[in-house]
């Protein structure tokens, strides 16, 4: 991956950066304000893993929550804007291969997704006394977990023509799957149904994996998680990249 | 086979067929642009001029037939026949978020051009834009914009450069400005092929010319030959009874 790819991750990049308003500080105010809310509402019921405050479960969920919409938003949304006003060309002109195209998308959407998560985390930690128990396991889930909704991203922009299409995916897919997610409840307090439709939630193993570097405690075995999140990525890859050599949508 | 390199033709479409569901937009078109021409490639609106230019770039696929840029296959050997190809497309595309310059850099870098501010900066006095170089692409007039367009297609050097229409919409001055520069890049060796509405641009200025109708190449001539054959004293005149005729 040389020029041409760093060039495009950079184009992306400076796209967010540009609008940092609507795409950093917005979303950082939105999850600060839930984070607040949250915590009071609900900090004074029981814990929810014995010994770990409500605020301690909840920010590690509101983060990862966070980063998956952004990841997600970056990357669906710039390609959906391009298409709509036809300067998706001048990359589609260019020699760059689908991998280069799809990797530089996702990349982007990372960045995005990692800056507002750890624009929140920071803000979080001002406020709430906040314990790390494995780094490694919070970095890996970050990682894997951004990508994962970058490339959902790159999916559903390339597949969307118009902004509707768009918002269509955030309303029926995302944001169930996002609230879904137990970023604010243990799945284990639902009610039978609603626990088996969010076992099939990759959100939730993103969010369960990457709370339990923060805490050491989870619903399910971060390996579990770990081995999920991660084969999501491979499916999402593998499905993005065939499409893309395809011609589908961007080259018809 | 057994071509030297030089005698490669520019452009190399053969057989090539195009539905858009229902509708046959080419059907089986044969076109060569050798190295060097300033080749015209008309028709009204409709014809699949900018269809068949887009499977040049990739931007579309054919349904059958081949095309080459440069002698490599637009689909398999994508890479060199990009780079090979330069294109201004019809529509008025740009990217809000960035400057002039910004957006030549930017489009260098896909090319894999990092240190191209020397060219970009000659493209960009060629074709008058250098006081705006950093003005965002919104802030230009829809003649700028095009002229951008037109800089864009030239950032990484192609050998070969299609124009779709590059004239809509640009006042008396630029359209000298730019065909005066676009000569001087065809007398530097590059390939131009052109599509347009003003058929007196396109009798001054190429030499060849193929002539599209719903989707067929119906002529397929020197612009002299053209001429003669229909006993025609302008282009205009000849394109008219061309149309005519078929
Ligand atoms: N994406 C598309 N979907 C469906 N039909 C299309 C599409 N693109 C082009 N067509 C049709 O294919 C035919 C050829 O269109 P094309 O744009 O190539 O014409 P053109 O020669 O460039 O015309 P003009 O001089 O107006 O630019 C037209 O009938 C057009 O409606
Ligand atoms: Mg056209």
């Amino acid at each position: 991956m040389g020029v041409g790819f760093a060039t495009l991750l950079e184009k992306e990049v400076l796209r967010f950066w540009k609008v940092s308003f609507q795409t950093l500080l917005a979303p950082l105010v939105s999850t600060l304000l839930y984070l607040v809310v949250f915590a009071q509402v609900l900090g004074q019921r029981d814990s929810i893993y014995p010994g770990i405050s409500y605020a301690a479960f909840l920010v590690p969920g509101l983060v990862m929550m966070a980063m998956l919409q952004n990841a997600f938003a970056n990357s669906s949304s710039s390609l959906v804007q391009s298409k709509v006003t036809g300067n998706l060309v001048f990359v589609l002109l260019t020699p760059l291969s689908e991998g280069e195209f799809f990797g530089a998308y996702v990349l982007a959407a990372m960045v995005r997704g990692i800056m507002v998560g750890s624009v929140v985390l920071i803000a979080a930690w001002l406020f709430f006394s906040l314990s790390v128990f494995s780094g490694v396991w919070i970095l890996v889930f970050c990682l894997l977990s951004t990508f994962m909704a970058g490339a959902l991203g790159v999916l559903a922009g390339v597949w969307a023509e118009k902004f509707d299409q768009m918002a269509a995916w955030q309303n029926f897919l995302i944001l169930p799957l996002t609230f879904l997610s137990g970023a604010f409840y243990s799945l284990h307090s639902l009610p039978p149904l609603w626990h088996l439709i969010s076992r099939f939630n990759p959100f939730f193993y993103a969010i369960d994996g990457f709370r339990y570097g923060f805490i050491g405690a989870s619903d399910v075995s971060p390996w579990s998680s770990l081995v999920i999140v991660g084969s999501t990525c491979l499916a999402l890859s593998w499905t993005t990249l065939a499409l893309l050599r395809s011609g589908w949508r961007l080259r018809p | 086979m057994g071509d030297s390199a030089t005698s490669l033709p520019a452009i190399k479409i053969r057989g090539a067929e195009k539905y858009f569901g229902a509708l046959h937009a080419l059907r089986g078109v044969d076109i060569t642009v050798e190295q060097g021409e300033f080749f015209a490639l008309l028709g009204p609106n409709g014809a699949g001029k900018t269809t068949l230019i887009s499977m040049l770039a990739g931007l579309t696929r054919a349904d059958r037939g081949v095309l080459e840029v440069m002698g490599h296959a637009v689909d398999r050997d994508y890479r060199q026949a990009r780079r090979a190809l330069g294109v201004v497309p019809q529509e008025l595309v740009f990217d809000p978020f960035f400057t002039v310059r910004e957006a030549l850099r930017l489009q260098s870098g896909y090319f894999g051009l990092r240190h191209n501010d020397d060219w970009i900066d000659e493209i960009l006095s060629n074709l008058q834009l250098t006081d705006k170089a950093d003005t965002n692409m919104r802030a230009l007039s829809g003649g700028m914009k095009r002229r951008v367009l037109i800089a864009q297609a030239l950032v990484h050097r192609p050998p070969v450069v299609v124009l779709d229409e590059p004239t809509a919409g640009v006042d008396v001055e630029l359209r000298q400005t730019l065909w005066k520069f676009v000569r001087r890049l065809n007398g530097e060796g590059h390939t131009i092929l052109l599509t347009t509405h003003y058929l007196e641009e396109a009798e001054a200025l190429c030499r060849r010319v193929a002539v599209l109708r719903q989707g067929q190449v119906v002529a397929c001539d020197t612009m002299a030959g053209l001429l003669q054959a229909r006993q025609a004293s302008t282009l205009e005149e000849a394109f008219v009874a061309l149309l005519r005729e078929v």
